[in-house]
């Protein structure tokens, strides 16, 4: 739907085709003309007759390029960094890490933030799932699943429950027992059922549904207690690396990122694909809303992050340094949404000015890839997860 | 509200859109010129007299109508006078205009009022010294920095052409005069009943410097409730392994803290989200006997988020409470939402109530909420709310 090499300024009838679309709307010899991308370009090789020269029809394109530019620039001729420029520059930052997180034996893959700020659960590369008291650094439950490369973790609204899946294909639901003893695995609940492996997921505003991600391209809802599908999702050519429920007050949407370059937009009701960006040139490995539930971010393995609006239906912002080589894993925004905190295949953390662009530190530590970062749920602490076999607790 | 959107920069309908792009076509716009406003030059400025007449030379229309365009133009701030500019009028003379798609101003309304405040040593209009109080209470902690933002801003202002700063003023006026219309004044942003089932998803965006002014706004808005930018009070636990900051904040408290409060009226969402803050809510709602409208809302979040197998039991349960003639708690909805909803309840689904729900919750949030921010209510809660003492750290 967005494409890459126009901005699409309205939605409606091409004046040419008449299918409904994101249009452009230029002048051409004083008259407005509206035309989807498709017939733009039909429009730039209507030179190509017979006689009509490569040189004169590139003449022509360019010379509709640059009314396009400029029509283009009479809209976006300020950055979201030039408007930015009058806001207070970000003090130093001071972030350290505050816990340490040891137990797992295995790369850490994934986590999630209980709802009472301090609690997580974590899952790992050989199957193991912890459920930790963060603060004190209390190991209060531990699972091993079956499965091997539990890709996906978190933990339900109520807390009293996790959810984690990986190469079994599959999403799993385990109540959380007061009872030490009590074995976990016994009360394994198989909830989502994928042809490929699950590679996200998370509760909705309940304990009772599921939204999962996968390697079989399609993203679904499931209903907890029957194990239901009520929705699937398909749209993605290709693995889908990633999920995040929007924030918004009628709680209907979602966005998913995956190995198809794409980060689209989903009606939870309908199924529908409402909204796809495609502007990273490689897999997106990450999506997350802002705060506001009005954009979000996206960390991709071409090494950048990036920022979209959904309103203007376009990318706001790239977040990208020279010295930033190597692929960018996970994302989360800071409670404000001013910074925000990306890791990377290189082990760091890197910490962005949403608004400026500008990164505004770095946060080293781990000793190997950065698999996952989340901002608690108070914005106390970033918590990141690491192919090293810990978890840092950053403040 | 500028967070919501709802702003003419962001709801600008294609023929609008066309017009003004067309008046400022270098070659068949308006004709814009350096104009005299007493001593000072502004430049690229439109006379009203010429605005009318490429009005008239545009559309094929007599004097009349062009100026009641061009008084529409200037209404709804796509146009802004440079002459008397509180007076948002099209003079068919000439007096300098200017087009308002460039970025608006990045103040928010009360470092707007500090500088006006200091600039003209209290001389603001009686809605304005207000507005200045009203809001100077309820952002009393972030005071200083919101005088020194402005003072910053002046001082920056200074610096600039003359020219630059009568524009710039003359901008801001028209802007906020606009977005915070005086009291009595039309509000032509009001754009009557919330429009539920929008089928144009995406929207027209004439200047989409104004959404990432929204961005801006946001995070300002939420500074002071990011602990990792601004720290929290008493001390962060993760860095003073002190848990009062859970403590304080815990679900239920006696004495919820200032920031938590003050978070309430960001927005109806943040309201309900916190449950302390929706109980208090329907504290008020009970008040004003409308409570049956947040339960209602309640039950279908229920239905919405629940357990298939309970689905039709759940629906068949708000019939009874909410929606059946003489019910106990009935809710107030339009026919034809009642009507569909009623339909759909032979065949209950999910998502059956959606319609219904989402009436009843921007109900409460365009006349319930606003009315409960204002309310005493509200205000007492905010007065006695806690300010935590910072701790030393370790």
């Amino acid at each position: 739907m967005c494409d890459q090499t126009f901005l699409a300024a309205t939605f409606g009838p091409c004046d040419s085709c008449g299918k409904a679309s994101p249009l452009m709307n230029i002048y051409i010899k004083n008259d407005a003309i509206n035309y989807c991308s498709f017939c733009m370009e039909v429009m730039a090789c209507q030179g190509l007759q017979s006689g009509e020269t490569l040189a004169s029809l590139k003449k022509e394109s360019d010379s509709l390029k640059k009314k396009l530019e400029e029509e283009r620039g009479k809209l976006n001729d300020i950055e979201l960094h030039q408007v930015a420029e009058k806001v207070e520059m970000l003090g130093a930052l001071s972030i350290k890490t505050k816990r340490l997180l040891k137990g797992h034996g295995n790369k850490v893959l994934c986590m999630d933030w209980c709802k009472d700020k301090r609690r997580l659960v974590s899952s790992s590369q050989d199957g193991k799932v912890i459920v930790w008291d963060a603060f004190t650094l209390n190991k209060e439950h531990g699972v091993t699943l079956p499965c091997t490369w539990v890709m996906a973790c978190a933990y339900a609204p109520s807390g009293c429950a996790v959810a984690c899946g990986g190469l079994d294909n599959k999403c799993s639901v385990f109540p959380l027992s007061l009872d030490k003893n009590e074995n976990l695995s016994a009360k394994k609940k198989a909830v989502a059922m994928h042809t490929n492996y699950v590679s996200g997921c998370t509760f909705t505003n309940s304990d009772m549904q599921l939204l999962t991600s996968s390697g079989d391209g399609t993203c679904a809802l499931w209903d907890v207690e029957s194990g239901q599908l009520l929705q699937s999702f398909h749209g993605h050519t290709a693995d889908v690396l990633s999920l995040d429920l929007a924030p918004s007050e009628t709680g209907n949407t979602f966005v998913s990122g995956g190995s198809d370059k794409k980060a689209n937009v989903w009606d939870m009701r309908s199924g529908q694909n409402i909204q796809s960006f495609e502007s990273h040139e490689s897999d997106i490995n990450c999506v997350k809303y802002y705060p506001s539930g009005d954009a979000f971010a996206s960390a991709s393995d071409d090494s950048t992050c990036r920022f979209y609006d959904l309103r203007a239906d376009r990318e706001v912002a790239v977040y990208q340094k020279d010295s930033v080589i190597f692929g960018a894993s996970t994302v989360d925004f800071s409670l404000s949404g001013r910074l925000l905190f990306a890791g990377y295949n290189d082990y760091t953390i890197n910490v962005w000015d949403v608004l400026k662009g500008t990164r505004v530190s770095v946060l080293f530590g781990h000793e190997n890839r950065v698999s996952r970062v989340r901002v608690s749920p108070d914005g106390t602490a970033l918590c990141s997860a690491s192919w090293d076999n810990t978890l840092r607790i950053w403040a | 509200e500028l967070r919501n959107g709802k702003n003419l920069y962001f709801l600008l309908y294609k023929p609008i859109y066309l017009l003004i792009v067309a008046m400022q076509d270098p070659d068949m716009g308006v004709k814009m010129r350096n104009q005299r406003l007493l001593i000072t030059v502004i430049p690229h400025a439109m006379t009203g007299r010429d605005i009318i007449d490429w009005l008239i030379q545009k559309y094929n229309i007599c004097e009349e109508e062009a100026l009641h365009v061009g008084a529409m133009l200037v209404r709804y701030g796509y146009v802004y006078p440079l002459k008397e500019p509180r007076s948002l009028v099209l003079r068919p003379d000439e007096s300098p205009y200017r087009f308002q798609v460039s970025q608006p101003p990045l103040h928010p309304p009360a470092i707007y009022l500090a500088k006006k405040n200091i600039r003209k040593q209290g001389e603001l209009m009686e809605y304005e010294k207000e507005r200045y109080s009203v809001l100077h209470k309820r952002i009393n902690h972030t005071w200083d920095f919101v005088v020194m933002q402005a003072r910053e801003q002046l001082r920056a202002s200074k610096q600039r052409r003359k020219a630059d700063r009568i524009v710039l003023e003359c901008q801001e006026q028209a802007y906020w005069l606009i977005n915070r219309p005086p009291p009595g004044a039309h509000n032509v942003l009001d754009m009557g009943l919330e429009r539920i089932n929008n089928s144009s998803r995406v929207t027209l965006v004439s200047d989409i410097t104004f959404l990432y002014f929204l961005f801006v706004k946001y995070s300002e808005q939420y500074l002071n409730h990011d602990p990792i930018m601004q720290g929290c009070l008493p001390s962060n636990p993760w860095i003073s392994d002190d848990t009062a900051h859970w403590t304080m904040n815990a679900e239920v408290v006696p004495s919820p803290t200032r920031l938590r409060v003050e978070r309430w009226s960001f927005s109806f969402m943040e309201l309900l989200n916190d449950s302390m803050g929706r109980r208090e809510f329907m504290t008020y709602l009970e008040k004003e006997f409308s409570a049956e409208n947040l339960c209602f809302w309640q039950a279908c979040e229920d239905v919405r988020h629940g357990e298939n197998s309970r689905i039709i039991e759940k629906v068949e349960d708000i019939y009874k409470n909410f929606l059946a003639p003489g019910a106990a708690r009935w809710v107030n909805i339009d026919s034809k939402t009642m009507d569909k909803t009623l339909h759909g309840i032979r065949h209950p689904h999910r998502f059956v109530m959606d319609d219904a729900q989402m009436h009843i919750y921007f109900l409460m949030k365009k006349d319930s909420y606003p009315r409960y921010l204002k309310s005493d209510l509200y205000k007492n809660m905010l007065a006695k709310a806690v300010v935590p003492q910072e701790t030393k750290k370790r």
